[in-house]
């Protein structure tokens, strides 16, 4: 069959819906290994959209290539915790080994070698994807074996000897991931009674059951804490037909890993909540947003929500109630953390790029196709689920005053336990320190890249809404780091997920990172440091969406709480030349060019 | 007590701030009245006679002569202006900095469409300064103490800035003085 037949056969499964773009593409790069750019038009054409539309798509994704990758993309996670757990000695091997350089394919189109951003896996770093695989615990000495292996069979699944932990090992999952489960809380973790929450919500109205979502106090565990029974309860009286449920599961924040593991052990508690969200509000359709990276779980996912239609529990008549309808599909992301954020996870969803969109409307109002959508995280809908099972009264005694329950915390770094605590909120940075083996941190990252990271003097403080905020990841540094590497990892990691729509957030990250780069060179003067001061606190404020809203947090944080490291690195000058400025380097490509030198500056 | 004097120089600009510079017309004699200028293209001046209190930078810098400029500018003047778009940011001129100088030079000299180059050559003469690798705002080069953004900044902005400084005032620009759009 032809390639033009293929690619016609591929949008023909997805219904030559503009909407299903995103799936077309994944499928065609799956086919033909990438997107081939002589046949946007024909998608385009096939996918009732315009070239433009599939080319952005195709360009905006780290996922998609257009240009032809080897059978085996190794993505190698680029993180600073992986950094610091010798990912550049890994990658060095795997350069050497295979002769090329990171983002290159090898001539024989077997390999093709990629830094990507964190997979979820700082709890067992070094670690990168083959294809879908998940690689864990990497070293150099390991390289060379795994590309005998894929040599002699090109499936990495082969790579997998041992299978990690609970559904880690299910043979829809097979992977060597390890769910480093360090403490369960009752909410999540603890066992459950599967279908009980449901149960017990459709013995009550949906307005009775948004009543006790608001009086459990269930705040969305992505970060920006919003009361899921509020968001639930403004989807219900949005005006419009066929309402959404959007879960997100696009885990991307650097150093989280906690969705990872819910979706490995409480898909059946995460779909359970969705479905509670869809009674309450009335929705028909539901979507799993499932981060690329998490590929290797989709099988199992699938598994569920076939489960759960065979077993009535979705599908038409759900329970036997007539007309509760609800259906769940899942769309698979393509390697974008800006779609975690929930317009432009919408946007991805709806088949373009992961642009974040304006708001107000709020997607309560108009989300999903334009219809009211309630977009809540995975760990959001468990909660949900649970909250109606135990009963609001219950969730809310759990935790401090304005966070109820538990919150799953994804630990990693410099620690002796890296792995998942689910632990009440209110629990203090110091608390963590002494379960996860760290207690001499001299630095710990709450909430990821986007959030802030504390010295000593506030370790007192305590995980929560009303204090340190966090989707759940918590890194550990220890007192051998250099802070301001981890900050310049932090921007590089803004600098290459900046969607790009917005100038603030597009140059301004990259002219914060420079003056970084300048100060951390010793080229620093101290008024670098109001710079970055009046510069962060410029892109936070005209940022269009949360990334460019937080991104300057690294810089700001450690200017706030590590000031005298940059003070000891700026120096006064008061020649008034720019110290940063080398003439002699500027002149040197004309040098090169007219092969002479410069009368002024070589003397 | 001896007038404070004033330097002017065009880096890489068009020379259109000076031009805006003429503009406040008459007010050129009051302006005679509070300051001397030093070096500038306004009186030909071509090196620094004096210390001045106000130096004011037209363009950013494209060729090590610019840098060399703004260098003495520095050393010789208390208070360094960028005066207009391009000294603040680059400006035009600093369209080119996403290509490499190499393919700059080609498609002027070597291999543009309406290029006659035989001996296949790039402008060498030592009298002509080497270009940087890139065109840097003054500011990248040396510290520089107030920015006049505008392209060019109008001639009652530049009347406004001037005076203020050299009267001892705070500066006030109302909005119209500082919207180009």
């Amino acid at each position: 069959m032809g390639d033009a037949m293929k690619i016609e056969q591929i949008c023909k499964s997805f219904n030559n819906d503009r909407t299903r773009l995103m799936d077309i593409v994944r499928t065609i790069q799956e086919t033909f290994g990438y997107v081939p750019p002589e046949h946007y038009e024909l998608i385009a054409r096939e996918a009732n959209t315009h070239r433009v539309e599939v080319e952005s798509v195709v360009s905006f994704y780290s996922f998609l290539s257009d240009r032809k990758q080897g059978g085996v993309v190794l993505r190698l996670c680029n993180d600073i915790i992986d950094r610091f757990k010798g990912a550049d000695a890994v990658a060095e091997a795997f350069e050497k080994e295979l002769g090329i350089s990171m983002g290159e394919t090898t001539p024989d189109g077997l390999f093709t070698l990629e830094w990507t951003a964190c997979i979820g896996m700082s709890d067992q770093a070094p670690a990168a994807l083959a294809n879908d695989t998940v690689l864990t615990h990497l070293t150099p000495e390991k390289v060379p074996g795994i590309l005998e292996a894929l040599r002699k069979n090109p499936d990495p699944q082969a790579l997998v000897a041992e299978c990690g932990d609970g559904g880690n090992a299910d043979p829809l999952v097979k992977a060597m991931v390890q769910n480093n489960i360090c403490e369960r809380g009752e909410v999540l973790l603890a066992d459950n009674d599967p279908e009980a929450g449901l149960r017990k919500a459709m013995e009550k109205t949906p307005e009775e059951v948004i009543a006790d979502m608001k009086e459990s106090g269930l705040r969305g565990r992505g970060g920006a804490g919003f009361l899921a029974g509020l968001k639930w309860e403004f989807t219900r009286n949005a005006k419009g037909d066929g309402k959404y449920i959007l879960c997100n599961a696009d885990e991307g924040e650097p150093g989280t890993f906690k969705d990872r593991v819910l979706l490995t052990e409480r898909a059946d508690l995460m779909i359970e909540g969705m479905t509670v969200a869809a009674y309450c509000i009335g929705a028909e359709t539901g979507i799993v947003y499932l981060r690329a990276e998490y590929a290797y779980l989709r099988a199992l996912l699938e598994e569920v929500l076939n489960r759960r239609r065979a077993a009535g529990l979705l599908g038409n008549s759900i329970c036997g109630r007539d007309g509760f309808n609800f259906d769940i599909r899942i769309q698979m992301g393509a390697g974008a953390y800006v779609c975690g954020e929930e317009s432009s996870l919408i946007s991805s969803c709806e088949g373009t790029r992961g642009d974040p969109g304006d708001r107000p409307p709020f997607p309560a109002i108009a989300g999903y196709k334009v219809a009211p959508t309630a977009v809540n995280n995975v760990e959001t809908y468990c909660c949900a689920a649970r909250v109606m099972d135990k009963g609001p009264v219950w969730f809310e005694n759990i935790g401090t005053e304005h966070s109820s329950g538990t919150k799953m915390l994804s630990i990693c770094g410099d620690c002796e336990r890296p792995g998942i605590y689910e632990l009440p909120f209110g629990v203090t940075v110091a608390e963590l320190l002494e379960k996860v083996g760290a207690e001499n941190a001299a630095a710990v990252q709450i909430g990821g890249p986007s959030g802030q990271m504390l010295d000593r003097s506030q370790y007192g403080r305590a995980i929560s809404f009303e204090d340190l905020p966090t989707g759940g990841s918590i890194m550990v540094f220890g007192r051998q780091r250099d802070l301001l590497e981890v900050v310049d990892a932090f921007m590089e990691f803004f600098v290459d997920e900046s969607c790009g729509y917005c100038v603030p957030c597009r140059v301004g990250n990259v002219l914060l990172r420079n003056r970084l780069e300048r100060i951390r060179n010793g080229k620093g003067i101290p008024e670098d440091l109001a710079y970055l001061e009046k510069l962060g606190i410029s892109t936070r404020r005209m940022s269009r969406c949360g990334l460019g809203q937080t991104s300057p947090n690294p810089i700001l944080s450690t200017l706030e709480n590590f000031r005298p490291i940059y003070n000891a690195l700026v120096r006064e000058d008061r020649s008034g030349l720019a110290k940063s400025f080398d003439v002699l380097r500027a002149v040197e490509p004309a040098c090169e060019l007219t092969g002479r030198r410069s009368v002024i500056f070589h003397a | 007590m001896s007038k404070p004097k004033v330097a002017t120089t065009s880096l890489a600009g068009c020379f259109g701030c000076h031009m805006s510079l003429l503009d406040i017309d008459e007010r050129i004699l009051e302006l005679v009245e509070l300051i001397d200028f030093d070096k500038s293209p306004i009186d030909d001046i071509k090196t620094f006679s004096n210390r001045c209190a106000v130096g004011l930078v037209e363009g950013g810098c494209c060729n090590e002569e610019n840098v060399h400029v703004l260098q003495e500018f520095r050393k010789h003047c208390d208070v360094l202006i960028s005066f207009g778009d391009c000294a603040t940011m680059g400006g035009i001129p600093a369209m080119r900095n996403n290509i490499p100088l190499t393919e700059c030079f080609d498609e002027a000299y070597r291999s543009g469409l309406t290029v006659y180059n035989p001996d296949n050559i790039v402008p060498n003469d030592p009298e002509l300064p080497l270009l940087l690798d890139k065109v840097y705002p003054a500011h990248e080069v040396v510290k520089m103490d107030y920015f006049l953004p505008g392209c060019p900044p109008s001639a009652d902005t530049l009347w406004a800035v001037l005076t203020a400084l050299l009267t001892n005032q705070p500066v006030e620009l109302p909005y119209e003085l500082l919207k180009y759009d």
